[in-house]
């Protein structure tokens, strides 16, 4: 199989990630509940890879990067942590339903209102529009780092600029930029950032979590043990048992901090480059094909996605048909991300987005653009 | 076996983080000492406490008085 569906989740992991899991499942007790070797070494891991993703993602406490199982729970946390009864929060036409729904929810359930930044027809939003947004009940920016349809990237550093000048809350939801992407929390001005590990991280899945920064106050989302205080009959205050309950993905962890240290060892710009070239190489072979549409901007900076359609057809044919007849995985249909397609004008149509990831080849590339060919001349468009 | 008893000197955390920091830092810095279940006459944030023998507590009482590392508190126990 040609794996091109990336964006959904990086199929091939590093060897080490994977060895690390195992061994972790034939090793690691329960963090917290002891200090035996077998938990000791187990809450040694989960520190170790604490510190690794402070400094990954430039926060300067490692007890304020929290685990969560994806970028969903993450996402959760930090809205429904943050945003309070009347609020306003301002979102984007970008985002994914790990934002939406948690806001819509919050709408129906708390008063709160929303307001949507839009797209133009490249699907880029425009910083500046946040300040026509901007009520007095405004308490927070919730945005996508990168489109997961059109792989268009937002730019974060203005957005938090903008939204802090009014005092907004910054939430940045980096599920499809983390891993290829550089990100800096204080250098981007991210109060929350929401991540995963399976995307480009590369690591397992089941692993995300959230990296604060100093001095954000997030009501806890989950209560139960955490293996300290436990005559509490509240959650603890300190970060991270704050925002953690009950028993970690220890074996998930082991893995995050072998794909952490793969990444660090190969460079996050070699990696980006090489997606970068890899989805350049494919845009370019299909881009002049007769009947096919591409979506998103390439003339600015993006993710390694190229989202197509080829004339009317529905895109789960034309997804089915690369999979049946090509062996290639893509995926169609509306993503997650209902707001984008509208904007787009594909609701019904949907879209096929290919995905890129550091481990796939030019030659995997090439077969790609070879068969969008064959499926563009075989319906005669 | 339950070793003899003799004086020693428990540092508590508030997190498990602060005390796994706490043990790497001086896992690193060949400062003596070793984290253990928090015992019953003591009350603390966390369940594990770094312990070593009073006469050879300097270097991590430091790390507690001097703010080099988080800590909760510091007991003198006889254990």
């Amino acid at each position: 199989m040609i794996y091109l569906d990336n964006a959904a989740t990086t199929l091939k992991k590093p060897e080490s990630v994977i060895e690390a899991v195992t061994d972790a499942m034939r090793t690691m007790g329960n963090s917290s509940r002891g200090t035996h070797e077998v938990s000791l070494s187990t809450s040694r891991t989960i520190f170790d890879t604490r510190v690794k993703l402070a400094e990954f993602f430039g926060a300067d406490d490692p007890e304020n990067v929290i685990f969560t199982c994806n970028s969903t729970e993450a996402l959760n946390i930090a809205i429904r942590g943050t945003v309070n009864d009347g609020d306003h929060v301002i979102t984007s036409v970008l985002e994914h339903n790990s934002v939406l729904r948690p806001l819509y929810l919050l709408e129906r359930e708390r008063k709160v209102s929303l307001s949507f930044l839009s797209s133009d027809e490249k699907g880029d939003i425009d910083p500046e529009e946040i300040r026509k947004l901007i009520r007095p009940e405004t308490k927070a920016i919730v945005v996508t780092h990168a489109s997961n349809l059109t792989g268009n990237m937002t730019d974060i550093r203005r957005i938090t600029e903008i939204a802090h000048e009014y005092g907004l809350l910054t939430i940045v939801d980096a599920s499809q930029t983390a891993g290829s992407k550089k990100i800096d929390i204080k250098d981007m001005g991210i109060d929350i950032l929401c991540f995963t590990g399976h995307k480009a991280m590369m690591g397992p899945q089941g692993t995300g979590g959230l990296v604060i920064g100093e001095g954000i106050d997030i009501r806890p989302f989950k209560v139960g043990g955490t293996g300290v205080k436990s005559y509490l009959t509240t959650q603890p205050e300190e970060y991270p048992a704050r925002l953690e309950a009950g028993t970690m993905n220890g074996h998930g962890i082991a893995g995050l901090n072998a794909a952490v240290d793969f990444i660090n060892s190969v460079g996050l710009d070699e990696i980006d480059s090489k997606e970068q070239g890899l989805m350049k190489r494919f845009h370019d072979g299909v881009k002049d094909i007769t009947g096919i549409k591409i979506y998103g901007d390439f003339d600015a900076p993006r993710t390694a996605i190229v989202c197509l359609n080829i004339g009317d057809c529905d895109s789960g044919q034309v997804s089915d048909v690369l999979a049946v007849d090509y062996g290639i995985a893509t995926r169609p249909g509306a993503h997650c991300a209902p707001l984008m397609h509208k904007a787009l004008g594909t609701v019904s149509q949907g879209a096929v987005r290919v995905s890129f990831s550091y481990f796939n080849t030019f030659d995997e590339v090439d077969q790609a653009v070879k068969a969008v060919k064959e499926i563009a001349e075989e319906l005669k468009i | 076996m339950i070793k003899e008893r003799s004086l020693k000197k428990i540092i508590t955390f508030h997190t498990t983080t602060d005390a796994i920091g706490f043990e790497r830092y001086c896992m690193e810095n060949g400062i003596p000492g070793r984290l253990i279940p928090v015992p019953g006459e003591i009350s603390a944030g966390c369940g594990m406490c770094w312990m070593v023998p009073l006469e050879k507590a300097e270097a991590a009482d430091r790390l507690a008085e001097e703010g080099i590392m988080k800590t909760e508190g510091s007991f003198i126990l006889t254990m």
